[in-house]
């Protein structure tokens, strides 16, 4: 078992630092990066595997790096003028040692723990594995998962399509569930991997090819007091014509042999109509009602599927909850833009679908038309220079592009609190739309950390002369972990229009964007 | 990619636990995921990932998804733990082997005169010497270095492993040594390996000179023909020949771990052949002698061991798309490992210095690298991979009872199958983890570990200590391309 061995380099007012034989994940690696950046003397830090686009961050941080590979860790300091350079590194080195031992949680981890999946169901079997290893490495843990006989989530994503085929049809030949990859959200039996939101248990299941998509159904089903059973994430290319639904088959496969399921609901991006027709084809042969909710420009968005699900259950359709900002200004005020920032993909294009009916088309970095105008978001400095120059416009922030060396937006939100900033000092903008996505896995108070910049804006726009109104699509149910009306009431309180609909969120932001009728 | 739809199995038992809310729930990855099912009160197993070595992602994709390997991996293993191993004969090597003059065997890899060791090259002087083809150092250097002796016939170096058998240190074998064979019974397949000389200025650990010579005269005219009488005799017997495996089998319930400790292992041994040694009618004194020599000697029942493994192994050799490794040796200069799936290929890399206990007043300084064939047994899943059963070796290879522990537990994550005769006590009388598989290797970092004696750099110094020793991790990554380059296509 090889030790770690360090090699260092680098002017006396930087400190480059290479470890052998230790990794960390990234979202471990940004909070150890922010605390050592914190200590004293330090004037920027930052810690990461030396992978190429983690070599590029130091690079464009203007560190000169020595040769590195993919399985080092990176660690590089400067330090501020004037600072003694030895005794800061030390501080900082006990700083980046503590947040590494730190382990979050947990109090199951055994003293010597498996290394591989495999080995880990070896010493004691479980059903499931949820993998979130870097993609080129995800599919040796999945495959270990099926060949021990458990099914497996596989959360990263980057797995080649040829993987996620020769997974699922293992999976298939073993009868188990192979969900993702990409798949960011699963409910099974009650216990949700992933993002997942806490729903009361009922007779519908949903197979997912939409992570977002699925939970904001599950939401919606809940505030209909329509219950669900199991959702079953598929990974987004699941649908399409390269995989050929092999997850949805088994998934309707698993829910045919599950009695409490009494309705599937399929949720997915624009799939393939083949793939479709097949998987209707499949679920008839196994007696199996099916309700599809497949969005597109034409297609009935998730408010709309969700209702249609209360209808065929015979369930009351609600009103949908929405909340009125404490200090609500009357009318609609005078015409500005559109900015969403959106940290569900689903979501932005169901607002995007929703807004363009009567803003015509909006510019984004995943435009809904070939035809629209498409934002470079290729990095976060040029989707800032992209908004700039844009009309209505709608960002998923969630996109792999931006999300790149750095946390899912749904657990860091620092991109987006930077884009809301940007919006308040834009003088054209108008109106903000932002989902606030609650559940397992999310931010553990979205609500406090978004708050401030809401206000801030408001006040930045207002001592202009101007208004902006912010409008929140809240995915979230009552028994969240951050809990939905404790959280829509903090947006209110900081001044937003808060609704449990992603669709009327949508149109209300449209509405306020278009000015008085 | 594999356009062919498999037919769908029925739906498993283990996915009504799933859908039924998993208890437990196995992760591999971020923390914050695992967090939030502790968070739901299931019970979470967090997977200590660490990725590969960069550059060998392709090669594991393809291994890990060629078809056949699960099966392969599965008889390959099947075979290496039902291969027995009894003590069938002591003969000569050249009536073994048909060595001829010149001819030396020795551990490890295959290699050059140029590359040996100290101890290596010592051991070869003191073979030159035995076998009468050189009378001083500077002449034997010579011969072997210009591969030519005296009369025009040719000095040759081969492994042991190419010729089926082992031996320790050196491991040099000259046609005029004896050696110890034991018979797979099922097959008829035999292997073989060296007498042991017991320790202090011996061949295997590169001394050379009258004494070595000396005791290896007195072995091969009086141990050898007496140890050949009493296991021929015992095999012609009722009882049958003394079967090794059943040895090692009590051996590791008893303290031993049958590389680095074979005390309990020599004393049943010797209990076994002390019967028929008395009944030959031969002299008291050379009988006695004979008795003397072989419990004077805690490791010598360690030659019986390893040719028992190596015949288990060479049982796996040759499974097509197998990532069992099949052999493990050291020539004092490179580490290599031989692979059921890719023939007699090694792949090798510089020996590493064991980390251990010195003797007296020599320190690491006076180490040569990793020597010797005695890797077999942490191959056949005994030595190393079973400390846990041994833990008074610690006292001679360092560490404490907990490293003996965590180290067996360690290795049943890079190994195939938990052997069904030999047993750990302490850990329930598990199997011992056996059948190291190249691809858990690659993919966690953690190697074999090996117990082993150290052998002083300088040749003639004898050992200086014992201590722990791991593979180089590009013995693995190599093996690994190479099982990657052999996966078949349409696979």
């Amino acid at each position: 078992m090889s030790e770690p061995t360090t090699r260092t380099a680098g002017a006396s007012s930087e400190h480059v630092e290479v470890r052998h034989g230790v990794y960390h994940d990234s979202v471990t690696l940004l909070a150890a990066s922010r605390e050592v950046a914190g200590v004293e003397g330090v004037a920027a830090a930052q810690v990461a595997m030396g992978t190429p686009l983690n070599l590029d961050v130091l690079a464009s941080m203007g560190f000169a790096l020595p040769p590195v590979a993919t399985d080092d860790l990176v660690v590089a300091l400067r330090f501020e003028p004037g600072a003694d350079p030895e005794a800061t590194r030390e501080t900082a080195a006990a700083a980046l040692t503590a947040a590494l031992s730190r382990r979050s949680g947990g109090g199951n981890v055994t003293v010597d723990p498996a290394r591989t999946t495999a080995a880990a169901l070896r010493r004691t079997p479980a059903p499931v594995a949820l993998v979130s290893v870097p993609g080129s490495h995800a599919s040796a843990e999945a495959l270990d998962a099926l060949r021990a006989g458990s099914s497996v989530m596989v959360f990263s994503d980057n797995v080649p399509v040829a993987d996620e085929v020769m997974l699922k049809h293992e999976a298939t030949q073993r009868g188990l569930l192979m969900m993702g990859p990409d798949c960011g959200t699963a409910v099974v039996g009650g216990v949700g991997l992933g993002f997942a939101n806490v729903t009361r248990p009922g007779p519908v299941s949903l197979v997912a090819a939409s992570g977002t998509g699925a939970q904001h159904l599950m939401t919606l089903l809940d505030a209909a007091d329509v219950g669900v059973r199991h959702c079953l994430g598929l990974g987004g290319r699941d649908l399409s014509a390269d995989v050929g639904g092999l997850g949805a088959e088994q998934a309707l496969r698993v829910l045919a042999a599950d009695e409490g399921t009494e309705l599937v609901v399929l949720v997915s991006k624009p799939a393939d109509a083949g793939v479709l027709d097949r998987l209707r084809a499949l679920a008839d042969s196994l007696g199996t009602t099916l309700e599809t909710a497949a969005l597109g420009a034409d297609e009935p968005d998730l408010t709309q599927a969700a209702e249609r699900v209360c209808e065929r259950l015979g369930v009351a359709v609600p009103a949908w909850p929405a909340w009125s900002p404490d200090d609500e200004r009357p009318g609609a005020g005078s015409p500005g833009l559109l900015r969403g920032l959106f940290s569900g993909g689903t979501l932005c294009d169901e607002a995007m679908a929703v807004a363009a009916r009567t803003l015509g088309p909006l510019a984004s970095n995943i435009p809904l038309e070939a035809s629209w105008p498409r934002l470079d978001a290729s990095g976060p400095t040029a989707l800032a220079a992209a908004l700039a120059g844009a009309g209505h416009a709608m960002v998923d922030l969630g996109d792999d592009t931006l999300t790149a060396g750095r946390a899912h937006p749904m657990i860091d939100p620092s991109l987006r609190l930077e884009a809301v900033a940007a919006a308040g000092a834009d003088p054209r903008v108008r109106v903000l739309l932002l989902d606030v996505v609650l559940g397992h896995a999310s931010h553990a108070d979205p609500a406090a950390e978004h708050a401030p910049a809401l206000t801030a804006a408001a006040q930045a726009a207002a001592a202009d002369g101007r208004r902006l109104d912010v409008v929140v699509s809240l995915t979230g149910t009552r028994d969240d972990p951050q809990g939905r009306d404790a959280q829509a009431a903090a947006l209110t309180a900081a001044g937003a229009h808060v609704h449990l609909s992603n669709a009327e969120a949508a149109r209300h932001a449209a509405t306020l964007a278009g000015g008085t009728p | 990619m594999n356009r062919q739809t498999p037919s769908p199995a029925p739906v498993a038992a283990s996915v009504a636990d799933l859908l039924a809310g998993p208890s437990r729930v196995v992760t591999a990855g971020v923390d914050l995921l695992a967090d939030a099912l502790d968070a739901q009160a299931v019970a979470t197993d967090r997977v200590d990932w660490r990725p590969p070595p960069s550059g060998s992602e392709t090669a594991l994709r393809a291994v890990l998804a060629d078809s056949r390997r699960e099966q392969a991996n599965a008889e390959a293993v099947a075979r290496v733990t039902s291969s027995g191993a009894v003590l069938v004969d002591v003969r000569p090597a050249t009536d073994v082997l048909g060595l001829a003059p010149g001819e030396f065997l020795h551990a490890g890899p295959p290699l050059m005169w140029e590359n040996a060791s100290g101890p290596m090259r010592g051991a070869l002087v003191g073979a030159m010497f035995y076998e009468g083809l050189a009378a001083d150092e500077p002449g034997a250097t010579a011969r072997l270095a210009r591969g030519a002796l005296d009369g025009g016939g040719a000095v040759s170096l081969s492994p042991c492993h190419s010729r089926g058998g082992v031996g320790p240190m050196a491991g040099v074998v000259s046609p005029s040594m004896w050696v110890f064979e034991v018979e797979d019974p099922g097959s008829g397949r035999r292997s073989w390996c060296s007498l042991n000389e017991g320790l202090g200025k011996v061949l295997r650990y590169g001394a050379f000179g009258d004494e070595v010579s000396g005791r290896l005269r007195w072995m091969a005219e009086v141990l050898g023909p007496l140890l050949q009488q009493a296991v021929r005799r015992r095999a012609a017997s009722d009882a049958g020949p003394v079967d090794v495996r059943q040895v090692v089998a009590q051996m590791l319930q008893m303290g031993d771990e049958g590389h680095n400790r074979n005390r309990a292992g020599t004393m049943m041994l010797v209990r076994e052949l002390v019967p028929e040694l008395l009944e030959l009618g031969a002299d008291p004194r050379q009988v006695a002698d004979v008795v003397r020599f072989c419990n004077g000697n805690d490791h010598f029942f360690l030659n019986h061991v390893m040719p028992a493994c190596k015949l288990a192994l060479d049982a796996g050799r040759d499974v097509p798309g197998s990532s069992l490794v099949v052999a493990m040796a050291r020539n004092g200069t490179e580490f290599g490992i031989q692979v059921s799936g890719t023939g007699d290929e090694w792949f090798t890399g510089p020996a590493d210095v064991p980390d251990g206990l010195y003797l007296g007043d020599f320190g690491p300084d006076d180490a040569n690298p990793d020597i010797g064939d005695s890797a077999i047994t942490e191959t056949a899943g005994i030595g190393g991979f079973a400390m846990a059963a041994a833990p008074a070796i610690t006292a001679f290879v360092g560490g404490d009872s907990d490293l003996a522990l965590a180290t067996t537990r360690r290795m049943y994550d890079i190994t195939l199958a938990e052997h069904p005769v030999f047993q750990v006590p302490i850990l329930g009388f598990r199997g011992t983890p056996t059948g190291i598989d190249v691809v858990p290797v690659v993919r966690t970092g953690v190697l074999p570990q090996i117990n082993t004696g150290i052998a002083g750099r300088v040749a003639g110094t004898g050992q200086v200590g014992a201590g722990l020793v791991n593979p180089p991790a590009g013995c693995f990554t190599e093996a690994l391309e190479a099982l990657a380059a052999r996966v078949p296509p349409s696979s």
